[in-house]
């Protein structure tokens, strides 16, 4: 509740402050905005991003007048005291400096100096030091080489690559909170309409909170390198409404029956996954398969994509998958495991069973 | 004792033999003491390498010019990255920046070589063996374990990927022993600058009257002393977890990574303005020169630059505005940060003060000079919007910062470097650089600049990350890296432009002369290129502009300093 209440003011002083500002910045981020998936950071859709839009808006605005001023000033100088051809040959006055002058773009300098600060230490304040309102989702970011796992307490299930969270009502706000652990490297959780990014460090636990105004997929990317495939670290969150978030979290609460009817195909590789390597780092909760190294499986075909955003989460890709990781991510700590195609067949038709 | 038949080092005084061979040239220039020649050696070595991360640079992109692009593979595009940084860093900047500064400076100052001569020529093998150790890896990278190669951690190799855990084989180490070598020879010679400055001015040349790329250089070296020594602690402690079982960066014994980020940017930061310190002395010399007046408020620069060097040592964190500091510090970070752009932008105001009211002379080193405060007030600009913490959680990171750092190093530093090639090159080689090929150099780098890194801003706006071998299509970032590939094709027909340029005007250059610029400082007073004694009889100054006072008798400086 505070912390709508201060934005929508903070933000309504500022747009005073720089509208035409907002106005150009807006253009520009409608034309790289078709569809919920920008990542443009001028583009923002939750209360810390819209937080960091305001005050980015009055610091391009105070940094566009310094620059018009000076610039100005310089072209001006460069063109209007350049030598001509007829000048008089003589050196021009000698002038060593001016103390009123220079006093003055001392101290001008100061003040703009104080004022920025000051609005900044404000937004600090205001995302960093935001409460968490009742109501709150929390979620366990752990940031792997080179994959997410979202763990939900609160909820008592975990998943993989793909975030959900319920939007929030600027009335009842329902921000979700997020604690940034990492299992490897470090790392980085970068939605742009979202949020600003934090950095997930080994043994220092980080947190950051999305506060989304609108339903969509949101994407992003780890942004602090971690490894070869840095660059294929894909984020997406699912901003669902709170019925849609509701009925994915009672899904995923879910465990697999042992007992569920399998084609033959399928139960082979259920066989064929529970005794090879696939537990070691696999969990698929309700089986043997317990590993915590590789994303969790349970209900791997709720998600639309495989290898952390990299590719559609389709038969076709998975068993590639499968078969060969680095065919989709040179460098992916999957192995491939040297599977007969039967073999592979058969665990892709298991995976596929994981809803 | 034939002792007549042992040539002293440095081949003091003796003018070169017409007959010498290339093996004698060769011995001449590795046994050299002499500041002018170490100088010329820095600033080659620095060409090559400029050359070579060029090269990284390049294959960065074309990779990148197309989304999903196939020509290198993600191990290769994250080497190209580490090496392209730390090469044009240390191997680069800071030496092609040491080669102006130890060739410049006894002359400005009016001595006839550095302080500890042997010292100077110690401290460019260190760093030259650096490189060369540096570059080894490609070959001996792998290790005895096959892994490996050239070091892929990133110029700021954070903890824990440079753990051994993450870091198989040799690439690391090669990264930290290259770094702490060529911080011994950076160490020496700052040392030997400041001690050069401090005691061997000429006569009448009190520190007021210094020229300001001397104190400039004092700060530079001033600021090093103190950068220089937590980088060498952390690669010490990196190079104990490796081998030695330590545990200052094992996050999985209880280790810190933050620490590391602290050490490492303690050094990082202050860094830049070691580095574009010494473009705000060229800048400082040319701009002057070619409005024909002297620096306005000379005593307000020097004190804006000894600001500099005190804020910027208290401003590292602004790296790590992400990494979960405390809101307290956070904002700290950014009153600080935010300090520091004060004195940077009194510089820019008192050159706009040197030029207004003067007759300005466009010979290419003033049009570079002028690209360099055009582009430096940006660069300067971009830097206060990543001060501010909260813009930098969405900036930092990005491409944006990519862009903007760019803009220092390469719109402000190079441009500033390039007025210096063409500003001292006739001192050094006794001829003139061709104008027209310069003109070709400065407008097409020019463009091929701001195609490049103008651009480079809006990726980053858009949520580009950097360090990224591959990126996604459809997310509006393709067209904009199309442009800074092109870009990048431009600049790298002008750097041609230049390189012929060098060659050319070395044999057919039009004579210099001693002072082709109608110049004020006392390198101008010399021979072109200077003897190896430099003064025959030591100058005696008494303004600072002692060439302006021989000049103009009748108008001389020392009646209003």
């Amino acid at each position: 509740m505070r912390i709508a209440s201060w934005t929508s003011l903070e933000l309504r002083h500022l747009l005073k402050l720089a509208g035409a500002w907002m106005l150009a910045a807006r253009c520009f981020a409608q034309s790289g905005a078709q569809s919920s998936s920008s990542t443009n950071i001028f583009a923002p859709a939750s209360t810390p991003a819209d937080a960091i839009f305001g005050l980015s808006i009055f610091v391009l605005a105070v940094t566009g007048v310094i620059f018009a001023i000076v610039f100005g000033l310089l072209l001006y100088a460069a063109i209007r005291f350049r030598r001509r051809p007829n000048d008089d040959p003589r050196e021009p006055l000698q002038i060593y400096g001016s103390d009123q002058l220079e006093l003055a773009w001392t101290v001008i300098p100061v003040l703009i100096v104080i004022v920025l600060f000051m609005t900044s230490a404000r937004v600090i304040h205001a995302v960093q030091d935001a409460r968490r309102p009742k109501g709150t989702i929390e979620v366990v970011v752990i940031g792997h080489q080179f994959w997410w796992e979202y763990r939900y307490p609160q909820y008592g299930f975990v998943t993989a690559n793909e975030l959900h969270v319920p939007v929030s009502d600027p009335a009842h706000p329902t921000p979700t909170f997020l604690e940034l652990r990492s299992a490897d490297t470090d790392h980085s959780f970068w939605i742009p309409v979202l949020a600003g990014k934090t950095d997930l460090i080994p043994n220092h636990p980080n947190s950051m909170w999305i506060d989304p105004h609108g339903a969509g997929l949101y994407l992003g990317q780890c942004a602090q390198y971690c490894g070869t495939q840095h660059a294929k670290m894909l984020l997406r969150a699912y901003v669902d409404s709170p019925a849609e978030f509701d009925r994915w979290v009672q899904a995923q609460q879910k465990t697999v029956r042992e007992d569920t009817p399998l084609s033959p195909v399928a139960l082979e590789g259920r066989r064929v996954f529970n005794s090879t390597a696939c537990v070691n780092c696999h969990a698929i909760s309700g089986t043997a398969a317990e590993g915590r190294v590789g994303p969790d499986l349970t209900h791997l075909m709720s998600r639309e994509t495989i290898a952390s955003g990299v590719t559609p989460n389709t038969a076709a890709n998975l068993r590639r998958w499968v078969q060969n990781p680095a065919a989709f991510k040179p460098g992916s700590l999957m192995p491939s495991m040297n599977l007969t195609d039967k073999e592979v067949d058969e665990v892709t038709a298991y995976l596929l069973t994981l809803h | 004792m034939a002792s007549d038949s042992i040539s002293l080092p440095g081949s003091i005084g003796l003018p070169r033999d017409a007959g010498s061979t290339w093996l004698e040239t060769l011995h001449e220039w590795v046994i050299t003491v002499d500041h002018k020649k170490l100088g010329l050696m820095y600033i080659g070595s620095a060409l090559i390498f400029l050359v070579i991360g060029g090269i990284e640079a390049a294959i960065m992109r074309i990779q990148l010019a197309v989304a999903h692009g196939q020509f290198v593979s993600p191990e290769v595009f994250n080497r190209m990255f580490t090496m392209h940084g730390t090469t044009m860093i240390f191997f680069v900047a800071m030496t092609v920046l040491f080669g102006f500064g130890i060739y410049l400076v006894p002359l400005m100052i009016g001595t006839r070589d550095m302080a500890f001569p042997r010292l100077n020529a110690w401290g460019f093998w260190m760093t030259l063996f650096a490189a060369l150790l540096f570059y080894f890896s490609f070959v001996g990278g792998d290790g005895l374990s096959g892994a490996g190669g050239a070091p892929d951690v990133g110029w700021w190799a954070y903890a824990p990927l440079t753990s051994p855990a993450f870091s198989r084989g040799h690439s690391t180490d090669y990264w930290t022993i290259a770094l702490l070598v060529a911080g011994f020879g950076t160490v020496a010679t700052a040392v030997n600058l400041v001690a050069t400055i401090v005691t061997m001015r000429c006569p009448g040349m009190t520190l007021g009257k210094m020229p300001l790329l001397a104190w400039m250089y004092l700060v530079m070296s001033g600021m090093l002393l103190f950068t220089i020594t937590p980088l060498t602690a952390a690669q010490l402690m990196l190079m104990v977890d490796r081998y030695l079982g330590g545990h200052f960066f094992d996050t999985q014994a209880g280790g810190s990574a933050v620490i590391w980020m602290h050490f490492f940017w303690i050094f990082g930061h202050p860094e830049v303005y070691v580095l574009i310190i010494p473009a705000f002395a060229f800048i400082s010399e040319i701009v002057p020169v070619f409005s024909r007046k002297p620096i306005f408020g000379y005593p307000i620069m020097v004190a804006a630059t000894v600001a500099i060097g005190f804020v910027s040592m208290s401003v590292w964190a602004h790296h790590m505005y992400t990494v979960g500091m405390a809101s307290y510090s956070s904002a700290f970070f950014v009153l600080t940060t935010m300090a520091v752009g004060i004195p940077t932008g009194i510089k820019i105001f008192n050159w706009l003060g040197t030029m207004w009211g003067g007759k300005i002379h466009y010979d290419v080193p003033m049009m570079f000079a002028l690209g360099f405060l055009f582009q430096f007030l940006i660069a300067g600009l971009t830097g206060i919007m990543l001060s501010s913490a909260p813009f930098d959680w969405q900036l930092g990171g990005s491409y944006f910062v990519v862009a903007h750092f760019h803009y220092v190093i390469v719109g402000g530093i190079l441009f500033s470097l390039f007025g210096a090639f063409y500003y001292w090159y006739p001192k050094m080689t006794g001829r003139m650089l061709n104008e027209t090929l310069g003109k070709w150099h400065f407008w097409l780098f020019l463009i091929g600049f701001h195609v490049t890194f103008d651009v480079m801003h809006i990726p980053g706006i858009l949520g580009m990350p950097r360090r990224i071998y591959t990126y996604e299509p459809g997310r509006g970032w393709e067209q904009w890296n199309l442009i800074v590939s092109i870009g990048a094709v431009i600049q790298t027909v002008a750097i041609l432009f230049f390189v012929v340029n060098m060659i050319w005007s070395y044999f057919r250059g039009r004579p210099a002369g001693k002072d082709p610029w109608d110049a004020w400082t006392l390198e101008w007073a010399v021979s072109s290129p200077p003897p190896v004694y430099n003064f025959a009889v030591l100058p005696e100054v008494m303004s600072r502009r002692p060439l302006w006072d021989i000049k103009h008798p009748e108008d001389p400086d020392w009646k209003y300093e």
